[in-house]
């Protein structure tokens, strides 16, 4: 029972974070209806960026209390994944608006090929190390041990998502993204500046996903230049559970598929009498995909695609 | 979904007098929409039968319906005195003999016109992977024998030879029209439903398209026809068939479809009832 | 009336054809030792050029002529590869004979390609994509993970010492002497490449013009017409997977061969990737076109990476960057600018030229 308390909780919190990155996703392919493959890689620029910046940061011992230092470097990095995904929409995806789906998809990977490289160049090939900025005493909950970090981590992806949640419903640019995911064209004849709002969107996911990856690397310890693949991998695993487009949906799948790997790792060994164990908790996220487009291709709560997609 | 008794017991594949299609109450929803209601069609062997009706009357998904591509809610479908379950596939009603033609216009454009008629004899043929492979004489044969027969039917529609070899997506509009006959024509089908054969063509196609069915008139074939043209349709048609609002509204000859009241609602509104057709 | 893959080549006189076709036969028997005046290596270099025709060549079917777009094609390069190794090597003491397996290896590897192709076949083009990628990886897991509790694979180690081919009893690796030079096994693995290449593209060329490939162009085309046409587009697409992968599986028995031993890094998403992007940028759907994609993404690497290394020296006096991140920078560069200025890729096929460039 322990491992099963301990498992919801690690998969709760790491599922928070595939939500997130979940989201610049599903926005994208909502309004789109393309698959934004450099997405996870933008997240790792996010992550490395702000493990650099903090690490200079607490080398010049300005006295400041290292979490500061973590979110001004966090503010820091913010505003580069902002412009990365501005940056990548505008030549890589804007020209191919009426190209058939296999070119934005060709270009994306590109992208994704061009980040990681650059990363390995400025970065190296290594892993950058998340300095001990968090330590804390981890204390128990219901048989489940979980550090404070764990819980802020949590809470923050939480406000995070409730903050989208509140611009997407309820403010002008909410609309705009809305009435664009539903039919661009007419959007446009109302009035929206759609190359904005799709701006808007991808600047949004970007930074979402700056902050996840962040958490990510908190919660691993390091971070490396091609830890977005597999990360956006199972974002976008988690997008298309929940039902790709819709953004309750994102944040659904992001938990579950974040359980469902937890629980996997945990149990794996005794499923398989110790055939196969942890090493291959990746394949869960693969797995989950292919049962939802076999069994349920509009995954849990429903897709929105725009009516172009 | 629901496929309700038949009223009619199938007495074998026999000639004989039933109709080639039958259509029995089907009906077909799709969300809160109801596309088809209770739709009744009989169309006789041999026969030319039109189907008209304003634009979003049902006349597509009901061609749809015959076809496999949509799966009626309910009703009762008979091809040719055989009960036909209403979830069969589009592959499979092909095999069982009807063929079509869009709307759009939907040519393998990148193939060439006699590819494209080709193609639509997959059906009838059978070389594999290992055939084509290793060019057996068995296979060398069958691709003889799909060319020669695609070139007739190409011929048969009133193309030249010339044009077999070009690039489907080069032809002119007339004889990109054409070619989906003659492609449809390649599934050696009982029964062939034309969506809008006219759409688009000058006078001088037009007449060619009238003559081209009544070709197929002559040599046997059932027809079932969508038209705007409400003048080919008069000329063609043994029967037509009107549909408004998924259900239909009248079913007779041209004359009488000319001077059927519901028709004339339906098409020109109430106050011209009183007004045409005297 | 056959069709034409280039239409102008109908107009050329059957004799230039011919001059033209005997000038690259022998050009092609004379390449390696043309290749080897420059450095044994580039002998190396098309043997694997040599490979990745039979691997662009396979996807070829499954991409080009059926319109499945397969992000994880490299699984089968992988299968065949591991078959090889595990059958042919000191890791288990098994030695069946690798001629033996380039039969087996395709029949195996083409099973698994319907396998792995069955769950895909109603999914839209992005999930296609994005689930063969993931059963590229799964199949890469495997590898990288069979180890325990019997090792089948030797996990991340790899696989060494594999048994290279022989004939009439002369092992390939250690090559022949000709004139009284020594040539090395990658002449002779040039040889048997070659001639493998050369019996895929008559295989490919017979599929186009036949009932199936038909079938294939007519479900890329409009799918929903083609099952108006009766063609059972389920069987057939398991067709195109089947056909595609057995390539793979061939190809990555030889390479297996060839090395002389594998490892799972060899069989990742980058290398599924490379391999879509010749079939993509070399032209889809057309062989010659593929070909040229093939070869040219193989040889402009090792061309840039011999540019590379000098080139720093002289601006930095020393190395600044792996040149491998440089070399895979240009790639990811060149494959977006290749999708934005022609994306029809170099020798297109007739109908994607019109596709992107409809205005």
């Amino acid at each position: 029972m322990d491992i099963f308390i301990q498992q919801l909780a690690n998969g709760l919190i790491i599922g928070s974070i595939y939500a997130l990155i979940a989201l610049g996703y599903t926005m994208v392919y909502g309004i789109l209806g393309l698959i934004n493959f450099a997405h996870g890689d933008v997240v790792m620029v996010g992550a490395m960026t702000t493990v650099t910046i903090l690490s200079a940061l607490i080398g010049f011992n300005l006295g400041i209390p290292p979490a500061l230092l973590l979110v001004v470097a966090v503010l820091c990095a913010l505003p580069v994944c902002a412009l990365l995904g501005f940056g990548i929409e505008r030549i890589a995806y804007r020209p191919l608006r009426h190209a058939p789906r296999l070119a934005p998809l060709i270009t994306g990977i590109g992208v994704s090929i061009v980040l990681q490289n650059l990363a390995m160049m400025v970065w190296g090939r290594g892993y950058q190390r998340f300095p001990e900025v968090l330590v804390s005493d981890p204390y128990t909950i219901l048989g489940a041990r979980i550090t404070t970090y764990q819980v802020w981590t949590f809470v923050l992806a939480i406000v995070l998502m409730l903050g989208l949640w509140v611009l997407v419903q309820r403010t002008r640019l909410g609309r705009a993204m809305r009435a664009t995911a539903q039919s661009d064209r007419v959007a446009q004849l109302m009035g929206v500046n759609v190359n904005r709002v799709i701006s808007s969107v991808f600047m949004l996911g970007s930074s979402l996903g700056c902050v996840a990856g962040v958490m990510y690397t908190a919660s691993y310890g390091q971070a490396s230049a091609t830890m977005g693949f597999l990360l956006g991998l199972k974002a976008f695993s988690a997008a298309v559970l929940g039902g790709i487009g819709n953004i309750r949906g994102a944040v659904l799948g992001g938990f579950v598929l974040g359980v469902i790997e937890a629980m996997g790792a945990g149990y794996l060994s005794d499923w398989t009498g110790g055939l196969m164990g942890s090493e291959y908790k990746d394949i869960f996220a693969f797995l989950v995909l292919i049962a939802v487009l076999m069994v349920r291709p509009s995954g849990l709560l429903g897709e929105r695609v725009s009516e172009r997609a | 979904m629901t496929e309700a008794i038949p009223t009619k017991i199938s007495n074998g594949h026999g000639h004989g007098t039933h109709p080639m299609l039958e259509f029995q109450d089907i009906s077909k929803a799709f969300g809160g929409v109801q596309a088809l209601k209770n739709v009744c069609l009989q169309v006789e062997q041999g026969s030319i039968h039109g189907l008209i009706g304003p634009n979003g009357a049902g006349k597509t998904t009901l061609f749809n319906v015959m076809t496999g591509m949509y799966q009626a809610d309910a009703g009762v479908f008979m091809l040719d005195g055989e009960h036909v379950s209403l979830k069969t596939s589009p592959q499979e009603l092909a095999k069982k003999g009807v063929a079509r033609t869009f709307q759009n216009i939907r040519l393998f454009n990148e193939m060439t016109a006699l590819e494209n008629v080709m193609v639509g004899q997959h059906s009838q043929t059978k070389t594999g992977l290992i055939g084509a492979i290793l060019r057996t004489p068995a296979a060398r044969r069958e691709e003889a024998a799909i060319r020669t027969e695609a070139l007739r039917l190409i011929e048969y529609v009133g193309l030249s030879r010339e044009v077999a070899c070009r690039v489907a997506k080069t032809l002119s509009y007339g004889d990109q029209r054409r070619l989906e006959i003659a492609r449809a024509l390649a599934l050696k089908p009982r029964l062939l439903a034309l969506d809008e054969p006219a759409a688009g063509m000058n006078p001088t196609e037009t007449a060619q398209l009238q003559d081209l069915i009544r070709r197929l008139h002559a040599d046997g074939m059932t027809i079932v026809l969508i038209e705007h043209d409400v003048g080919l349709m008069m000329r063609l048609c043994d029967r037509i068939t009107v549909l408004d609002f998924g259900q239909k509204i009248a079913c007779g000859t041209p004359d009488e479809i000319r001077h059927d009241e519901n028709v004339i609602r339906a098409y020109l509104g109430g106050d011209a009832v009183s007004h045409v057709g005297k | 009336m056959k069709t034409q893959i280039l239409p102008h080549v109908a107009a050329r006189s059957s004799l230039s054809k011919k001059i033209a076709f005997g000038l690259l036969t022998v050009a092609l028997i004379l390449m390696p030792f043309v290749l080897g005046l420059a450095g044994p290596s580039w002998v190396r270099t098309a043997d694997y050029a040599l490979l990745y025709c039979m691997l662009a060549l396979g996807l070829n079917i499954v991409v080009g002529y059926a319109g499945l777009l397969d992000l994880g094609y490299i699984a089968f390069y992988a299968l065949g590869a591991y078959m090889v190794a595990v059958l042919a090597s000191p890791h288990l003491n098994i030695h069946v004979s690798p001629w033996l397996l380039i039969p087996i290896g395709a029949g195996f590897a083409g099973l698994f390609g319907a396998i792995l192709g069955a769950p895909t076949l109603k999914l839209r083009g992005d999930y296609l994509a994005i689930v063969t990628l993931g059963f590229g990886e799964i199949v890469r897991l495997f590898m990288q993970n069979l180890d325990r509790p019997i090792n089948i694979t030797n996990g991340t180690q790899g696989i060494s010492g594999i048994d290279g081919l022989s004939l009439f009893g002369a092992n390939f690796g250690s090559g022949f002497d000709l004139f009284g030079s020594h040539y090395n096994g990658a002449y002779l693995y040039y040889y048997l490449f070659l001639v493998l290449v050369l019996i895929i593209i008559a295989i490919c060329m017979r599929l186009e013009n036949s009932r199936i490939g038909r079938a294939w162009v007519a479900i890329r085309e409009d799918e929903l017409a083609a099952k108006a046409m009766g063609i059972n587009t389920r069987n057939i697409k398991l067709y195109a997977f089947a056909m595609g992968a057995s390539f793979g599986g061939v190809a990555g028995g030889m390479f297996a061969s060839f090395q002389g031993f594998v490892d799972p890094t060899s069989f990742g998403l980058m290398e599924s990737i490379m391999v879509l992007c010749m079939v993509v940028l070399g032209g889809m759907g057309n062989i010659a076109g593929v070909i040229v994609g093939a070869v040219l993404l193989t040889l402009t690497p090792e061309a840039l990476r011999a540019a590379i290394h000098p080139l720093q020296d002289a601006l930095f006096g020393r190395q600044v960057v792996d040149p491998d991140n440089v070399r895979m920078l240009i790639f990811g560069l060149a494959l977006v600018a290749m999708i934005l200025f022609r994306p029809e890729g170099l020798i297109p096929s007739r109908r994607r030229k019109e596709e992107f460039h409809h205005d």
